[in-house]
């Protein structure tokens, strides 16, 4: 491996746990899509630098994706819902930053533990990016549990996918099904919360999900 | 076309053709003529030879799979055609809301096909994945609090279910890539089998680890089953028999495949202690929460949770008895459970409530639903004659023999169960009727061929059948 290319996709991962982070701490949801939409940037970039360097064209198409999809239309869509619900001004988070900040260091922590171990054998950008993927996966789920909004799970869910995209794409020539699968996931899920956002703006008028929660299932 | 290619094509053709034609009534009917159509397919699916390609196969374990789930999709929608015309007319769904609930139903049906013959590991991931988004909209679809409030914890709770199982797909190509190569090759299932000996054993417990916690939520093991008593009791309730007789055997079904690959590699972890833990817990935990349930489609959910506790921790002691065991428990599980829900649909709809308390005396109000009902409850608590009593006893003999503690635990748990069953079931079908009492228009036909089948699997098992079994359940180690 050339010095520059693995020092570059290193870079490239290790930026996406940093906007992790800054997803972490925003408690304000235009802000909090405004780093989505950082996040998608760099996985685009990290996307289309191991296309680069592992002359893998079909790569070049899961990082259009990334940019079209998760970069440019999904956070202009949640932009839009958001400032039609008049709720981007809201404060969302269920515990202080300072706390959700050293869980969050402690998952990445851990994830390094577990994935550099365990695949000590394997190619070492490969594993170096494994390791950095499960540490997005487990920021986007620190992110849904610790907020209670609709739209911040939302957005929680789709940097874990994101961290998905980035183990599926530094495992080497992992088939082009796979990614577009992922891709394509996520378009689902989109329309899938879309219509979901604005059923339950008809029935509750708000998207917090504490209203939700009044409902508890059993029935009283 | 062969018969394993047009098991995946009947039903998305149908959901297509369903998608755009009006009228619920030729829907409803048309919607049993396509399953009727996939169940023909798979029965002469079941007679053909085993066939493999990069994409597809067909073996032994998944024919009985495909069979069972055709054959449930087939009755429920005979039961489903008569429910929504009740729920048509009393407004609770539109004409167009049902369209849609077909047209899903046939993608359900394309999804749960796809993940079952599935040669390849990605592929399966997107089925389930498919299947998830589905019925996730169904369970919704009656666009109450509750119902909305049910469809968004599944979402939420499945979608972080199969992210999980996909980076456990991505480590086992990780794994495989070294040994097999780039490229398609190492998502084959047929060909991972194959080298699984070879494979990076750390990098494969660490997947199976992912796998478990991702296919596990799918299969509601405890504690990752938050989204399946709320699903189970706020979607329509064909799709309750859906899920519970279905949906989990699927995800099952990808789980028991990658325990076959783990147990193929000397150094990996075995990947049987974690399943039976996960299974017990499971069951003793969903056997002390039907106590509490004041929602029947509730408590018939957890129910489901208990028993599928039953089949992982009898998959996972491993072994030709437990696996025969496991399988038979599955296939009269998936029998029972959805005749249940059958049952339980038609009286929530007479009754207008599914709340236990306002539910009482139905055996003399509604002779028929409530004395199904009665057999149903009978049948899954595990009480002789029926199947199931035959599949837990076997579990548990052949756990006896092995490793005694665990026998009794699980044992503990069955009898648990069965007493929290029969406290709810004596106020729901004797006692004082209360109220309404006006006849139903319901469909008994498919109640009682699943009832039967149960029945007679616990009387006589045909040897054909047994053959059949213990074959898959020495293939499954």
């Amino acid at each position: 491996m050339h010095g520059l290319s693995f020092d570059i996709a290193h870079l490239l991962a290790g930026s996406l746990v940093v906007v992790s982070f800054l997803e972490l701490y925003q408690d304000r949801l235009l802000a909090l899509i405004h780093i989505y939409a950082v996040h998608a940037l760099v996985l685009t970039l990290s996307v289309a630098w191991q296309a680069f360097i592992h002359d893998a064209p079909h790569l070049y198409i899961t990082a259009l994706i990334a940019l079209a999809f998760k970069a440019v239309a999904i956070p202009i869509g949640l932009r839009r819902i958001i400032i039609r619900l008049g709720i981007h001004r809201e404060i969302d988070n269920v515990v202080g930053v300072g706390l959700a900040m050293l869980t969050g260091i402690g998952l990445v922590a851990l994830s390094m533990v577990v994935m550099l171990r365990v695949t000590a054998e394997a190619d070492p950008l490969a594993r170096e990016d494994l390791a950095f993927a499960l540490s997005v996966v487990l920021l986007g789920l620190l992110m849904m549990v610790t907020r209670r909004n609709a739209v911040s799970q939302v957005i929680g869910f789709m940097s874990l996918e994101n961290g998905l995209v980035l183990a599926a794409t530094g495992a080497k020539g992992m088939p082009l099904v796979v990614e577009i699968s992922v891709a394509f996931s996520v378009l689902i899920a989109f329309i899938v919360i879309g219509i979901f956002l604005f059923r339950i703006r008809e029935r509750f008028d708000t998207v917090d999900i504490q209203a939700l929660d009044r409902f508890r299932g059993e029935r009283r | 076309m062969t018969a394993l290619e047009a098991i995946l094509i009947a039903p998305i053709v149908s959901a297509a053709i369903l998608a755009v034609l009006p009228g619920y009534r030729l829907t409803a009917n048309l919607n049993v003529v396509a399953t009727l159509v996939t169940f023909s397919i798979s029965v002469l699916l079941f007679r053909t030879e085993a066939q493999t390609g990069d994409y597809l196969l067909i073996d032994d374990l998944n024919r009985v799979f495909i069979v069972l789930t055709t054959f449930v999709a087939l009755t429920t929608s005979i039961f489903s055609a008569s429910y929504i015309s009740h729920e048509i007319e009393i407004g609770r769904l539109t004409s167009s809301s049902v369209r849609f609930y077909h047209a899903m139903y046939q993608v359900l049906m394309f999804a749960m096909n796809l993940a079952l013959t599935a040669n390849n590991i990605g592929l399966m991931w997107v089925a389930i994945e498919v299947a998830t988004l589905t019925t996730v909209m169904m369970v919704g679809i009656y666009r109450t609090h509750e119902a909305l409030e049910a469809a968004w914890k599944y979402f939420i709770l499945g979608s972080v279910g199969i992210a999980l199982a996909l980076f456990g797909t991505i480590l086992v190509y990780m794994a495989a890539q070294p040994v097999i190569g780039e490229g398609l090759g190492a998502m084959v299932w047929t060909t991972l089998v194959q080298h699984a000996a070879r494979f990076d054993a750390p990098l494969l417990n660490v997947a199976f680890v992912f796998l478990l916690l991702g296919y596990g939520t799918k299969v509601g093991l405890a504690p990752l089953h938050a989204w399946l008593p709320d699903a189970h009791a706020e979607g329509p309730t064909p799709i309750s028999a859906v899920l519970s007789g279905l949906l989990l055997n699927v995800a099952l079904y990808a789980l028991l495949r990658f325990k076959m690959l783990l147990a193929l590699n000397p150094v990996a972890i075995a990947p049987g202690p974690l399943m039976v833990t996960m299974g017990l817990v499971s069951c003793i935990f969903a056997a002390f929460m039907l106590y509490r349930r004041r929602d029947i489609k509730r408590m018939f959910a957890y129910s489901s949770i208990e028993h599928m506790g039953i089949i992982v921790f009898a998959f996972g002691m491993g072994g030709p008895l437990a696996n025969f065991a496991g399988l038979l428990h599955m296939t009269m599980h998936s029998l029972t459970k959805s005749a249940i829900f059958f049952a339980v649909g038609h009286i929530a709809q007479v009754k207008r409530t599914q709340k236990i308390a306002d539910l009482s005396g139905l055996t003399v109000s509604h002779p028929l639903l409530g004395w199904s009902l009665v057999i149903g409850v009978v049948a899954i608590a595990g009480l002789p004659p029926m199947g199931i009593f035959m599949s837990e006893f076997l579990v548990v003999s052949s756990t006896f023999a092995r490793q005694p503690w665990l026998a009794i635990l699980l044992a503990l748990g069955i009898i648990v169960a069965l007493g929290g069953l029969f406290l709810r079931l004596s106020s729901v079908a004797f006692g004082e009727p209360r109220g309404p009492t006006e006849p139903t228009h319901a469909s008994f036909v498919p109640m009682f061929a699943h009832f039967a089948i149960v029945f007679a699997a616990g009387i006589y098992m045909p040897p054909a059948l047994v053959a059949g079994f213990e074959n898959v359940a020495r293939l499954l180690g």
